[in-house]
């Protein structure tokens, strides 16, 4: 059975009528990002689903996954943190911010947290470079910019995320 | 500046709520277009306009707009909102402060090559933009200005978002509409252009969104008027990204010809520190270093004037760098990027941003002499020329002009002093 197009039926019908029907193809990167927001991930399931709804292979799909950088096929921590470290942040402090970062959480760059929260990246421009530095937080399904980063707000923004985390685990969310 | 055509949001409090724009004569320019104007006159007033391409090449918008053959439908518009160039985010305030004026000016374009689904495709970093665009579209499919059969007539739009998912080469048109299609980004042979072999193999424009956001000004006001801004070849106003070792990074709005000292320090308010202005990239990361003296500061910003420097303008993505940054450094960091987003179609540019990149990190580190800086060299300078697309050029200009003109800057760093340890 597939379970996305069960789950999901009026999303993807949603997504589909966005393209010609002959090239329903086009649909893939919208159903990827579903499939991720359902598992945090990529699965191999998710990714056969998707080539059943959309008939092309599972090895077309997983090719697409693959080339962009917002995809991911492996469990990989909830939250990622991705500070831009490219040249206009870097001329900005970026790269200290990073570090010191990594040091409070006591983590290096692409280390999980012990908790499985969160992960640190360093990624490339994300088109804020005048609010250096920033990070965005994808995890949830979405992606969060947040700018004119000092490491006590970031660590502030951290601290709620695990704090979302823990009521949800203790299931008073 | 006094006067907004683009950043009109920053005069107009609320602009960004359908209201508010209709007040201040949003959709006339569509509207007149639909009820009033042949597809052909629009096309006409935009090439009259002078208006070019705000997406890097400068290339005539109308022209562009009138390649699309009359024999061959559907046509297709797709708004190139990827904006990943490091150093530019124009895009992002145009969308998220103003964005009916750059809907309209879409939906203009669509209307003038009598296109009837229009995409726009926004990097993945941008997804809350995306969702915001899609209040907005659903607004105006509610209010009548967007949908089927508009003000009566036989003509029927939809326009749709399209997310990307981090990959800096979906910015280059063919690629863009690769990955639309649901493939890899990687750019096409060319020709056939997209304005005859587009998406879905039909005629399509694709046009950056500031490029967009101009169009309604220029219908509702004419191009005669358009031409009150800027120079005789680069009419109208630019939105610059001011990013790097300046006071006051942001974006301006300024008419082309404006100065580099104009905007650096009228504008930007000077570089930090009372250090001192050393060079200069216009084009982000995609850019030759333009070396600063007093009479270079005074060289107007537009498409032709700084291709005496062995530049070009490209996406006005001006980056500022004073006496404290290292070309070493800098050479590294942009190596590095395009080493990242190289989509690996094309041997040069797959296997030359690997060298290059693995010989500016040893450079920076200190674990290589001037040899290797001859070498990274002549790695950028065999690539020229040799890639598929404009990317594979794109990654040598940096390494090229800063060995170029700031050699004792990598002679520091192997002989002396390496930057990571
Ligand atoms: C590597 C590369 C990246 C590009 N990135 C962008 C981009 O992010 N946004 C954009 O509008 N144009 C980008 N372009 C230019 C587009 O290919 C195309 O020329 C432009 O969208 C045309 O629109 P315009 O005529 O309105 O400028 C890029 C080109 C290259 C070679
Ligand atoms: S030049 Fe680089 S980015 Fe362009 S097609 Fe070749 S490998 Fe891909
Ligand atoms: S360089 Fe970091 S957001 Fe642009």
């Amino acid at each position: 059975m597939n379970t996305l197009r069960a789950k999901y039926a009026d999303e993807i019908q949603a997504i589909l009528a966005k393209y010609p029907p002959e090239h329903k193809r086009s649909a893939v990167m919208p159903l990827l990002y579903l499939a991720q927001r359902e598992a945090g991930y990529v699965t191999v399931q998710a990714m056969a689903e998707i080539a059943e709804i959309l008939e092309i292979s599972i090895t077309d799909v997983a090719s697409i996954v693959g080339f962009y950088t917002l995809y991911y096929d492996q469990p990989h921590g909830r939250y990622h943190i991705q500070v831009c470290t490219d040249l206009p942040c870097a001329l900005r402090g970026a790269e200290d911010f990073l570090k010191a970062l990594c040091q409070a959480l006591g983590v290096e760059v692409g280390q999980v947290t012990p908790d499985g929260l969160f992960v640190i990246e360093e990624v490339k421009c994300i088109g804020a470079c005048h609010r250096a530095p920033v990070f965005q937080v994808q995890g949830d399904g979405e992606i969060v910019f947040h700018e004119n980063q000092t490491l006590e707000t970031a660590l502030a923004v951290i601290e709620a995320l695990r704090q979302k985390a823990q009521q949800e685990k203790e299931g008073t969310a | 500046m006094s006067e907004y055509l683009i950043l009109r949001h920053r005069a107009i409090p609320g602009l960004e709520r359908l209201p508010v724009y209709l007040e201040h004569q949003g959709f006339a320019a569509f509207k007149k277009a639909v009820m009033e104007l042949p597809p052909a006159q629009v096309i006409q007033m935009v090439k009259d306009s002078g208006l070019r391409g705000r997406g890097g090449a400068g290339f005539p918008t109308g022209l562009k707009w009138s390649f699309l053959p009359n024999d061959l439908w559907p046509h297709y518009v797709v708004a190139n909102a990827d904006e990943s160039e490091p150093g530019t985010f124009k895009d992002r305030e145009i969308m998220e402060s103003n964005p009916f004026q750059f809907l309209e000016g879409l939906m203009i374009a669509a209307y003038a090559v009598q296109a009837n689904v229009a995409y726009i495709y926004i990097r993945g970093e941008y997804w809350h933009i995306a969702r915001w665009l899609d209040q907005k579209i659903a607004e105006l499919e509610q209010a009548g200005l967007l949908g089927e059969r508009l003000f009566g007539t036989d003509y029927s739009l939809r326009i749709y978002t399209h997310l990307g998912a981090g990959a800096y080469i979906c910015g280059e048109e063919t690629a863009l509409l690769e990955s639309l299609e649901g493939k890899l980004g990687q750019p096409r042979l060319r020709p056939p252009f997209p304005a005859t072999a587009g998406l879905y193999n039909r005629p399509t424009v694709v046009n950056n969104v500031e490029t967009l956001a101009n169009v309604p000004l220029i219908v509702l006001n004419g191009p005669a008027w358009y031409h009150n801004y800027g120079t005789d070849k680069s009419p109208g106003t630019k939105v610059f990204s001011l990013s790097g070792c300046v006071n006051r990074p942001g974006n301006y709005e300024l008419p082309f010809g404006v100065t580099f000292r104009e905007l650096i320090f009228e504008h930007g308010g000077g570089v930090p520190e009372g250090r001192t202005l050393k060079a200069v990239m216009t084009a982000g990361a995609s850019s030759v270093l333009i070396p600063m003296d007093e009479s270079v500061l005074d060289t107007p910003m537009d498409y032709e004037s700084l291709n005496k420097f062995g530049g070009s303008l490209g996406s006005a993505s001006v980056i500022v760098l004073d006496d404290s940054v290292n070309m070493a450094w800098l050479t590294q960091k942009t190596v590095n990027f395009f080493k990242h987003e190289s989509c690996g179609k094309c041997t040069p540019c797959r296997e030359g941003t690997y060298w290059m990149n693995r010989l500016a990190e040893r450079i920076v580190r200190g674990k290589a002499g001037l040899r290797e800086v001859e070498l990274l060299y002549q790695v950028a300078r065999q690539m020229q020329g040799k890639c598929l697309c404009a990317l594979g050029e794109f990654s040598t200009l940096a390494v090229v002009s800063s060995i170029d003109r700031f050699r004792a800057d990598f002679e520091a760093v192997v002989t002396k002093e390496p930057i990571y340890g």
